[in-house]
């Protein structure tokens, strides 16, 4: 287990390299650059070429990308050329406002998911079933800030409930992380349902139930436990989105996190905090998915058994 | 007579509403089985066993599956109108079922000692750690070594999870078990090893038994009394020496004239001719009628059940004809 995990950690350092490639060279052939927003209005060529070279963007691409891919091996990931200020610094200010809607929205969606799925798979082909279908499908089509908007709507504007955007106390949080999470749920209920459908079908229910174990014990102990892998699976995705791909939802709330520091930073043409974030965000998702892996063998004995061999 | 015994159907009917048609698995089934004793329900694929086994556990899917009976009680006990909370009391306790196929019947996320274990802490008044100390000594019992009880069904072969299966079955003295086809799905090697075991187990335990299977020669050899199914009721009944050497059905003679001849290995198969009828649409009369060399007219319109003696019975209306034999010779 322990060498799989380190095996694991090495192989995520290519795919950063990798993604730090694509990404710097995505920024460079996007059309402006700091430079030229950063000078006076004034500013002669030769000025801005001493700008230019004081940031440290003079030279070719390749040129620049080697510099920073060798400042990132050394474990510096560079200044912000917007904020001035340490990338790494930058990023962990936000982390935590990032990191607390995530998980937020996690909770509630996984407290209308699972018990959603699961009784609408115990209930097929019911009114029950249907309409947890109709829901999440509902729930996955509809656009998460629009969602966010309506909620603005009713909760803040017409009624004074919650703040419509900022972060502070724990009210801040519930509308951004009810959107979020509500978003998810979609996508988890379905999951949860199709995985438990398949579940329910199996032998070894009815081996249980001719033990005498009660039908709830049935559903909650022998069947959800089978059921969790492809359900785990997606939670692991649903969260590494979280973790970065809130944009709109963090947009629309004004929320102070990650989503919008680096869309604000590849609006600037702020190479190296656009580059940095993207970095740690691929670094995010790939510790969750490592922890998702881990989790299967936790839940499922025969992974457990392929991970020691 | 009545308190005597541990199981007793009567006129037994399940069916299948499905969106393709009704599927008339059970059709007017009864079924007596002393106390201590053992019975093989034997009958082709889709004859209906299985299904009149789990309709004794109450556990036929609902929906689509609806059971009708005018009585099914074990021990003594009415089985149909008994409330689910009762009826769990029962399952695994009273009356518990080996499954066919060892490979799909264990929960794969947990280890077999925990499997064992918890029909032993659901029903009797133990505490888990001892429930664990006696699911070990059933790990034994059946052959597997106790420190095994902490592995997982799949690092186990087909025949130890049989062994389990059975484990888990026996693992509070039922009174009676129900063994649907134990061996189907395991090398002839360790059928026997199985059937041993079953009978060992029963004899320590006295348990009534119905054994499910298609293989005539597993019957004889553990069973006391044979019920032949057909089109999911019984067609024949009566104890071993009855059904085997005083055949009385044309669907039994098939049987057993489709057995190979050990004797004579080039001998050809004398199979029954024609297939299983659909059970979305039954022949009327006796269902047998259209594969039976000895159908007349009356079997498209009724079928009797005839008495041959106390223990024995055929329901096969041509009995009603003084002279009717079949072809097979009586052996005495």
């Amino acid at each position: 287990m322990a060498r799989y995990i380190i095996r694991r950690l090495l192989l995520m350092i290519p795919v950063l390299i990798c993604v730090s490639f694509v990404v710097f060279f995505l920024m460079d052939l996007a059309p402006g650059d700091i430079v030229s927003q950063m000078a006076p209005a004034d500013a002669t060529p030769e000025q801005i070429e001493m700008l230019r070279e004081e940031m440290g963007l003079n030279g070719s691409v390749l040129q620049r990308y080697g510099r920073y891919l060798w400042n990132l091996l050394h474990g510096d990931m560079g200044t912000s050329l917007s904020l001035k200020r340490p990338v790494m610094e930058v990023f962990i200010e936000r982390l935590p406002a990032t990191l607390k809607l995530a998980f937020a929205s996690i909770v509630i969606a996984l407290l209308i998911s699972i018990p959603l799925g699961i009784a609408a798979a115990t209930h097929h082909r019911t009114w029950l079933d249907g309409s947890s279908v109709v829901l999440s499908m509902i729930s996955v089509s509809m656009p998460a800030f629009w969602l966010g908007l309506l909620l603005i709507f009713a909760f803040s504007y017409k009624i004074k409930l919650f703040p419509s955007g900022g972060s502070g106390s724990f009210k801040y949080l519930i509308l951004p992380a009810l959107t979020l999470g509500t978003e998810q749920a979609g996508n988890l209920t379905r999951i949860t349902r199709s995985s438990m459908l398949d579940v329910i079908r199996q032998d070894y229910l009815r081996t249980a139930r001719a033990k005498g174990v009660s039908e709830k014990q049935v559903i909650r102990k022998h069947a959800l436990k089978n059921a969790l892998i492809p359900i785990i699976t997606v939670l692991g995705s649903t969260l590494g989105n979280a973790f970065g791909g809130a944009v709109a939802i963090e947009t629309v709330f004004a929320w102070p996190g990650i989503g919008r520091l680096t869309v604000a930073a590849i609006n600037s043409r702020d190479m190296t905090l656009a580059t940095g974030c993207i970095i740690m965000f691929t670094l995010m998702l790939n510790l969750t998915l490592l922890i998702v892996d881990i989790a299967y063998a936790y839940v499922d004995p025969r992974v457990k058994a392929r991970y020691s061999k | 007579m009545e308190n005597n015994r541990i199981l007793d159907i009567e006129n037994l009917v399940v069916r299948f509403e499905t969106d393709d048609g009704i599927v008339r698995a059970v059709n007017g089934l009864s079924l007596q089985l002393e106390k201590g004793h053992s019975i093989g329900l034997v009958g082709e694929t889709g004859a209906g066993k299985t299904t009149t086994a789990l309709s004794i556990l109450r556990l036929v899917p609902d929906p689509p599956g609806v059971v009708e009976c005018e009585k099914l009680s074990l021990d003594g006990r009415d089985i149909i109108s008994m409330p689910i909370k009762e009826l769990e009391q029962i399952r695994g306790k009273d009356v518990s079922m080996i499954f066919q196929d060892p490979m799909t019947a264990l929960n794969p996320v947990f280890t077999v000692g925990e499997q064992i274990a918890e029909s032993i802490f659901l029903h009797e008044d133990v505490s888990r750690a001892e429930a664990t100390r006696r699911a070990i000594d059933m790990l034994e019992l059946v052959g597997i070594p106790g420190e095994r009880a902490n592995e997982y069904p799949h690092q186990f072969s087909g025949g130890m999870k049989q062994r389990v299966v059975i484990a888990i079955a026996l693992a509070c003295h039922p009174k009676l078990l129900i063994a649907d086809e134990p061996t189907t799905a395991l090398d002839v090697t360790i059928q026997a090893q199985m059937l041993d075991l079953i009978r060992s187990l029963r004899e320590k335990y006295s348990t009534s038994l119905i054994m499910i299977t298609h293989d005539l020669g597993i019957v004889a050899e553990i069973c006391d009394e044979v019920a032949v199914m057909y089109a999911g009721s019984i067609i024949e009944k009566g104890t071993l020496e009855d059904v085997f050497n005083r055949t009385k059905h044309p669907y039994t003679e098939g049987l057993f004239n489709s057995i190979p001849n050990l004797n004579d290995r080039k001998a050809m198969l004398t199979p029954i001719q024609g297939f299983t009828p659909d059970p979305t649409d039954l022949p009327s009369g006796c269902a047998f009628w259209p594969r039976c060399p000895y159908a007349c007219e009356v079997c498209k319109k009724e079928q009797k059940d005839i008495r041959i003696s106390d223990t024995h019975y055929v329901r096969c209306s041509r009995y009603e004809e003084k002279d009717f034999r079949i072809n097979r010779k009586e052996i005495s």
